[in-house]
């Protein structure tokens, strides 16, 4: 093995152990947590504590980098309305 | 039936703001009935705007950004009545765009690779000689990034099915989005998801079965 790809490795490996020790038994799929989304970004955005609120939704967020993208660009647009 | 060369292009510019001011039930009420074209343009002006800042960083042509609005106000007004009014009307636009876009984009970007050269490739980081005949070592032994990369390896291959191990070594080692893997694989991103958790659940049961925890693994990468 390169150690290039050893390196790679390691890191998604880091990745793979911290969502493998965070799994929980119960967890939303992507369109349960997309169902959901623009409440708990309001909520962020509005500074109260969504994660506490909606665990399920932060959970998923925390695991799935495609809902997770999607997520901070609704943010994004979120702050860039009240400028 | 939305009739798009009905509703003016764009011109000029105009404030996000205006769009976002605006009552849940007044959009609704724009969206349906006699007035719906003024307020499909007055969505569209809205949700290409919010498309731009969304995706802002990224290189988009005009062409696409004006497809996703069209594509995502067709899902929109579509999808009306499923609107709970739990969050601002715009907010839940907007979200329905950006997956549209998002989806999209991941779609094109990753159309020419092949699932199965990614996993040929993944054939060389997982060709490491299992452990499968050694008894687990004491947690206060882990050590050491080699110990931790074989010990991970010959879990995926003891624990997981083979659909499991190529869907773990698609997303987390190549970054291929799951929604293209699981078009790849001809299934859908939720049941991908529930197929990763599974994975992971095992795994992580595994782990704890020999009294390993994440700091103990983390400690020897």
């Amino acid at each position: 093995m390169t150690i290039v790809m050893k390196t790679l490795a390691s890191t998604y490996l880091k990745m793979l152990l911290g969502m493998v020790f965070g799994t929980r038994e119960e967890e939303l799929v992507c369109d349960e947590c997309f169902d959901q989304v623009q409440t708990f970004a309001e909520m962020v955005f509005a500074g109260k504590d969504a994660a506490n609120a909606m665990p399920l939704v932060q959970a998923h967020l925390d695991g799935c980098m495609e809902c997770h993208e999607e997520f901070e660009a609704l943010l994004t647009v979120l702050r860039a309305q009240s400028n | 039936m939305i009739q798009f060369d009905k509703i003016f292009p764009w011109r000029g510019r105009r404030r996000l703001q205006k769009g976002a001011a605006r009552t849940n039930e007044d959009w609704l009420g724009s969206l349906r009935g006699d007035r719906s074209n003024q307020g499909l343009a007055e969505l569209r002006v809205v949700i290409l705007q919010g498309l731009r800042i969304g995706l802002r960083g990224r290189k988009i042509r005009n062409d696409d950004l004006e497809d996703f609005t069209q594509e995502a106000i067709i899902r929109i007004v579509e999808n009306l009545d499923g609107f709970r009014g739990d969050s601002h009307f715009t907010t839940w636009a907007h979200k329905i765009a950006l997956r549209v876009a998002f989806s999209e984009l991941r779609r094109k970007r990753w159309k020419e690779v092949s699932l199965d050269s990614l996993l040929e490739e993944s054939e060389t980081i997982a060709s490491i000689t299992p452990m499968a005949t050694t008894p687990s070592p004491p947690p206060d032994e882990v050590a050491g990034r080699e110990m931790v990369m074989q010990l991970v390896m010959t879990l995926m291959e003891e624990e997981l099915t083979e659909k499991q191990r190529d869907a773990l070594m698609a997303v987390m080692v190549h970054g291929m989005p799951m929604e293209v893997v699981a078009e790849k694989m001809g299934t859908n991103r939720n049941a991908l998801y529930k197929l990763l958790h599974d994975a992971r659940m095992s795994l992580r049961k595994a782990l704890i079965a020999r009294d390993l925890t994440l700091e103990d693994l983390l400690s020897g990468l």
